[in-house]
């Protein structure tokens, strides 16, 4: 016990004094938790739209001025003409085109209808696809409310079902509260697959564990050592992440505090034993870099923490289903989101636990033969 | 391992021969790549034994193997009476290893770096102290500079006493004085003689020819294989043939005529000298020598009859010794 309290007061110290790695850890909390969220913002505003008014009637005026008026659009060009919207949108300067005919005030009022031309440019699919829905959606308000201007009352609609929604759970459908426990999760599968991978493939590359190896330190004390401080740093992150996610986005865990830090400490095992794997299979830093870089870019874009597990094709739901990366940030957003209990996620946390065994089984193992 | 007919099979008596090597190989790369074949030696305790050869020649590689850090192919060793392969859990508390390359923590400073491997070892500076005092006295005014920063000469002084600090009875040091300075490696040996006094058996390695005088037996090794193991003076004493330094104006010309001669067994250029042999060595041959640099009209010739060096003794081993090998690969 003696040996591991030396290697782990090195192992502290040496953290201590590389000022940039020990930044790098808690300003990557603040900094990450800070911006990504926003920067990931799937809220799409400031769609740039250029209208052509061929009809400059009153009906065209309080479309435009409703269409302005909805925040969501910056009206770049008014043009005369088609052909000059057109041009900028092959420039860029637009994102939409909404056109609208030289009758559309007469048509409305005679014959109740008018077609309207949307041209959306689709090399930004995101941008041009929920732009032109945002734009359908002012236009139908628009179409209710010119409904009500011409008769008086209102125009008894054709099978009018009115679908009203309710999102549970995160009732102002916040995006950052979806994004801000994915983001945490990110961290610490950082902080755990990275820096202790990093941190061993060092003392190979730099010579000195030849020197502990001439040594009667036994493995067990050596891979403690290494552990146990990233495991620490794990939890420190995590706690700084969710003051920051309190203080920035006003998130709240609504379940217990407890059983996340159980949920975090059982992950960042089995993590620690990834990282532990990573280097033992890896002879410098620059390998063990790309081999957890390759395993983590799979982790993250496949663990639903961009996109939706559910849309994803039945081969890459299974890997998904596999990885212990889905079920922590499942976890996690059950339990801060959703207050879920130890009873709803015990399956998750029997799922880590198993991985913590297997992955740090087996990098204990493959440790021993590369002897 | 068959460890019952161990001490059957090796003759010496590990008592007071701490470092048993029989007949160890080694190839890299799946057999590829040998880098030690059927190497044997024997150090008695309290002795300073130099392993000295050029680059690549295996040195490490069998350091390696003495110091249980990697598995031979074939062959057995035993340090301080324990064998590399079974008990290597003995030997590496009883042995000091000292690496080529600088191995320690260079963010930690040097009582941490010492206080760090003392623990490692289940012991504490105070109690060594006695062991690396002369050592540690040279360091001890950087004591609370972070390793990294030293220089090369203080670098091999503090990796000593991390070497030293669990009071080894034998010390490996692999390449100690390379890339040090002058002063510095003599300080270095006067040091190690100092060590061996206290009974220490030392294993040194170096590709520094003029260092091996200063052990009491040598090894030269070439391409992973003994040339010789014998004291320094016994290697330089039967060297079998005169040696000659000779010296002429244009030095390159002068080296081009004697090789193209057929009296001339060996030459080669040592610093601003040609060492030249001769087929017959019977008499004095510098007058011949003379004559025929004479005859090819250099001037100023100077000929001289020396006394070889180790390095002559190698050079005249390495090559008359048939290879059997490619060139080697160090790890």
């Amino acid at each position: 016990m003696r040996t591991l309290r030396f290697i782990l007061q090195k192992e502290f110290r040496q953290m201590f004094r590389d000022k940039t790695i020990l930044a790098m850890m808690f300003m990557l909390p603040v900094i990450q938790l800070g911006i990504l969220p926003l920067a990931m913002n799937l809220d799409v505003k400031n769609i740039n739209l250029a209208i052509v008014d061929q009809d400059h009637s009153t009906y065209a005026q309080k479309l435009i001025s409703k269409i302005g008026a909805s925040g969501y659009f910056r009206i770049v060009t008014v043009a005369p003409a088609y052909k000059q919207a057109l041009f900028t949108l092959e420039n860029g300067t637009a994102d939409i085109i909404l056109e609208i005919p030289a009758s559309f005030e007469r048509n409305l009022v005679r014959e109740g209808r008018q077609p309207l031309n949307i041209t959306a440019d689709a090399i930004n699919g995101t941008k041009s696809g929920i732009g032109s829905s945002y734009l359908l959606t002012v236009i139908r308000d628009f179409n209710r409310d010119i409904r009500l201007m011409s008769n008086g009352q209102p125009v008894a609609s054709p099978a009018g079902i009115e679908i009203a929604s309710t999102a549970w759970f995160n009732p102002y459908e916040r995006f950052t509260w979806y994004i801000v426990p994915g983001v945490l999760v990110l961290l610490l599968t950082l902080v755990g697959g990275f820096l202790s991978s990093l941190n061993i493939v060092r003392e190979k590359e730099i010579g000195t564990i030849e020197q502990i190896n001439v040594t009667p330190i036994k493995k067990w004390q050596f891979i403690l050592g290494k552990l146990i401080p990233f495991w620490v740093v794990g939890m420190i992150v995590l706690t700084i992440g969710l003051l920051v996610a309190r203080l920035f986005y006003g998130i709240v865990p609504v379940g217990s505090l407890i059983l996340l830090y159980l949920l975090a400490a059982v992950y960042l095992v089995a993590l620690l034993g990834f990282g532990l794997l990573v280097s033992t299979i890896s002879n410098n830093q620059l390998q063990s870099m790309f081999i957890a870089f390759f395993f983590i870019m799979i982790f993250v874009l496949m663990s639903g923490l961009f996109t939706s597990v559910d849309s994803m094709p039945a081969w890459a739901r299974s890997v998904a289903a596999f990885l212990p990366i889905t079920h922590f940030m499942k976890a996690v957003r059950m339990i801060i989101l959703k207050g879920s209990t130890l009873g709803d996620i015990s399956p998750i946390l029997i799922y880590e636990s198993l991985f913590a065994i297997g992955l740090n089984a087996l990098a204990i193992w493959n440790y021993r033969k590369t002897q | 391992m068959k460890k019952n007919n161990l001490y059957t099979s090796l003759s010496p008596d590990p008592g007071d021969t701490p470092i048993i090597a029989e007949h160890i190989s080694k190839s890299y790369n799946k057999g590829t790549a040998p880098a030690l074949s059927n190497v044997s030696l024997t150090v008695k305790k309290g002795e300073l034994f130099g392993l000295i050869g050029p680059d690549g020649a295996g040195k490490t590689t069998l350091f390696r193997i003495l110091t249980t850090l990697l598995l031979a192919d074939s062959g057995q060793a035993r340090i301080s009476g324990y064998d590399v392969v079974k008990d290597f859990k003995q030997i590496r508390s009883t042995v000091g290893y000292m690496p080529g390359k600088f191995s320690l923590y260079q963010d930690l400073t040097v009582q941490e770096n010492l206080t760090f491997f003392a623990a490692l070892f289940g012991t504490e500076v105070a109690t060594q102290y006695e062991l690396i005092r002369d050592i540690y006295d040279q360091i001890e005014p950087f004591k609370n500079r972070r390793a990294g920063k030293l220089s090369g000469g203080m670098k091999q002084k503090l990796a000593l006493c991390c070497a030293l600090i669990h009071k080894p009875s034998v010390l490996f040091l692999d390449e100690p004085t390379t890339g040090v300075d002058v002063v510095s490696r003599r300080e270095f040996w006067e040091m190690l003689q100092k060590l061996k006094r206290q009974g220490i058996t030392i294993l040194v390695s170096t590709p520094y020819m003029e260092e091996a005088v200063l052990c009491d037996r040598i090894a030269l090794i070439q391409n992973g294989q003994l040339l010789n193991i014998d004291t320094p003076s016994q290697i330089t004493g039967t060297f079998p043939a005169a040696l000659y330094a000779v010296k002429a104006a244009s030095i390159y010309t002068l080296l081009k005529d004697l090789r193209s001669w057929n009296q001339v067994e060996s030459c080669y250029a040592f610093g601003e000298w040609l060492h030249v042999t001769l087929r017959q060595h019977t008499g004095d041959a510098r007058a011949l020598i003379r004559e025929y640099a004479a005859a090819k009209a250099h001037q100023q010739v100077t000929v001289q009859l020396i006394a070889p060096t180790i390095e002559d003794s190698f050079i005249r081993l390495a090559t008359t010794n048939p290879l059997q090998h490619g060139t080697p690969n160090q790890p």
